[in-house]
């Protein structure tokens, strides 16, 4: 569930930017459409909690961000969001495994390799455990960057730009794999893009059902 | 996975720069470990054959030469002072011991000094096998001397004129070892030990035509210098000056000479010590612009921790955990580095024959080289470290 009210944020140096509202359910998706530099980002980053709230609200899953400090913020987006970044960003240091195994400590938990497997499992790529990212494929990565997102089992999955650079084909695949896997979890999908594709294979799966949101941001100066 | 195992493996992610500066690190380190050993041993050195002698009366000249010739048997003696003016010397309430020594030949390089039994006593020093001198020409031979030279019990040995190898060979009298020290690390290991009376013996047997000369000879023998202990540390305020003006010897305070000593050779070990702080310096700097560098590259991967729900200080603790894994690994190596440099310097110079500089010693100073390796470590990682601290998510989504 994400609502938001009124909400403005404004730069230390800089415009203010204000968003139109939104009320997504729980399990539903809500597609952020809007041109680079449009606020976007912010808009994500304000629902992940990493940014402070300065007038209006915004509930993301039951909590009213307004009222996490820093620090339970951290601990807060570990549990419920789930981050899917447009360039995938897994650690070549580290193998596919301790890639999740990072998600896990990151949010302060002991390594569960059984979780990481049957999460992989899930998504298809338990073979590629062993691996480092630069021997995955782009669709293989794709998909061990979304394990790793929902490793944690979210309520929120954030996916930034995740059609960006493919072809009709696996962007279709990418979109469908996202919602089964939204849907499996019962999460609620939050998909920042400016690709059309998005917004057409969505409004087809849903075919005009209730549960598709789709917000324009624009450069709205107060 | 735990914040030591993945700073680890951030750390050999790039192998090149973390090789780069574990070396640079390591030889910081192990430059300072050298410098601590050398500077340790050699103090604790002349600590050691210092020990208990309060002055040294010898013949004029100079004072540091007096010291090294007669307490470290490392350079020649100032010459000889009669055997008369010593013995006056016993009679003065303000010395409680008198140590006589008698230089001026040697056994391949090796010292043969005439002295009294107190001498060996002095430095507590026990006999390893066989008994001390209780004639002229029998010999007690240092551990060193018995190993090096081959002597032991039973074997019998000529001295030459001079303290160093060759000169003319005493031929006609031959010492004869009666006894073997066992090694107590003090300036008696290298040397051969005989009664004051074996030395005159030697030389008047040599240059007497007969036996009236042998006479004339006896009344004027010589020793080279005494060490002395005073009855009360008040003594040092009159004695040497006493001695420097009323008789034609000198006397030197060994303390003195040494520190003076220490002083000179202080210039050498501060040269070094900045040579290693200038290498410290450089390795601080590299791994300052190796992390910097590490999060610059990872500023992605850094924020995407944030995202998955890390907080700022355990991104900090992260980069902290990459320089104290450069700082551990450079602290062993560095100071097994130290220590061997030292094995070998010592191997190279022999200076075992002067100075011994064992292997694996650890005296206290040390602990500094863990503590420094820590400090340089962490002093270059804190604006790595801070920096990865502000690194904010906002920036993974900005990163097209």
């Amino acid at each position: 569930m994400i609502s938001c009210r009124q909400l403005t944020y404004r730069y230390a140096s800089g415009p203010t930017l204000a968003f139109v509202d939104v009320e997504v359910a729980q399990g539903g998706v809500l597609l952020v459409a809007g041109a680079s530099g449009s606020g976007k980002s912010t808009w994500l980053a304000l629902a992940a909690g990493m940014l402070a709230v300065n007038s209006g609200s915004i509930t993301v899953a039951g909590q009213n961000l307004a009222q996490l400090d820093k620090r339970s913020s951290d601990a807060w987006r570990a549990q419920t969001i789930g981050f899917l970044p447009q360039k995938l960003h897994l650690s070549q240091a580290l193998s596919v495994h301790d890639n999740l195994a990072l998600a896990q400590w990151a949010a302060g938990q002991n390594t569960n390799s059984e979780v990481i497997a049957a999460t992989l499992a899930v998504l298809a790529v338990q073979d590629l455990a062993g691996r480092k990212p630069s021997q995955l494929s782009g669709g293989q990565a794709q998909r061990v960057a979304l394990a790793r997102a929902v490793l944690l089992q979210p309520k929120v999955i954030l996916a930034d730009e995740p059609t960006a650079s493919l072809d009709d084909e696996s962007a279709t695949a990418a979109l469908d794999l996202l919602h089964s896997t939204a849907q499996r979890l019962g999460a609620t999908l939050v998909i920042a893009t400016h690709d059309g594709r998005v917004k057409s294979r969505f409004e087809a799966a849903f075919n005009n059902k209730s549960g598709l949101q789709s917000i324009q941001i624009g450069r709205k100066q107060l | 996975m735990n914040i030591l195992a993945l700073s680890w493996r951030y750390l050999w992610s790039r192998p090149l720069a973390a090789s780069l500066n574990l070396l640079l690190l390591t030889l910081g380190l192990a430059s300072i470990t050298f410098v601590l050993l050398v500077n340790h041993q050699i103090s604790r050195a002349f600590e050691r054959d210092l020990a208990g002698i309060d002055v040294v009366v010898g013949a004029k000249g100079s004072p540091m030469q007096l010291i090294l010739s007669g307490v470290f048997h490392i350079d020649a003696p100032t010459g000889n002072i009669p055997l008369a003016a010593v013995k006056a010397l016993e009679a003065d309430p303000r010395v409680s011991k008198i140590i006589p020594l008698s230089l001026g030949d040697n056994f391949r390089g090796h010292r043969i000094v005439g002295t009294s039994p107190d001498y060996i006593q002095h430095y507590r020093a026990t006999l390893a096998s066989g008994a001390l001198w209780t004639q002229p020409m029998q010999a007690v031979v240092g551990s060193q001397v018995a190993q090096l030279a081959g002597l032991m019990v039973g074997s019998s040995f000529a001295g030459s004129h001079g303290l160093g190898a060759g000169g003319d060979s005493h031929g006609q009298t031959p010492y004869l070892v009666t006894g073997v020290l066992a090694a107590s690390g003090s300036v008696l290991d290298r040397l051969i030990l005989t009664s004051t009376e074996s030395v005159w013996k030697v030389h008047e047997s040599d240059v007497a035509l007969d036996a009236d000369d042998q006479k004339i000879l006896e009344e004027e023998r010589e020793l080279t210098l005494a060490l002395i202990q005073y009855a009360s540390p008040l003594a040092a305020a009159s004695f040497p000056r006493f001695i420097n003006t009323t008789t034609e010897m000198q006397a030197a305070a060994p303390a003195l000479e040494i520190t003076r000593l220490l002083s000179m050779l202080g210039v050498g070990v501060d040269l070094l010590k900045v040579l290693a702080g200038v290498l410290l310096l450089t390795a601080g700097l590299s791994v300052f612009i190796a992390l910097w560098g590490a999060v610059r590259e990872r500023r992605a991967d850094l924020a995407l921790l944030r995202m998955l729900g890390a907080p700022s200080s355990k991104i900090a603790g992260l980069l902290l955990c990459e320089a104290l894994w450069l700082a551990l690994m450079a602290c062993a190596v560095g100071l097994l580095l130290g220590q061997a440099l030292v094995g070998l310097t010592a191997w190279a110079l022999q200076v075992d024959q002067s100075i011994s500089l064992g292997l694996l010693a650890w005296p206290g100073e040390l602990f500094l080289v863990p503590a420094v390796a820590l400090g340089v470590a962490w002093g270059a990682s804190l604006l790595p470290a801070w920096e990865g601290y502000r690194v904010s998510v906002f920036e993974l989504l900005q990163s097209r």
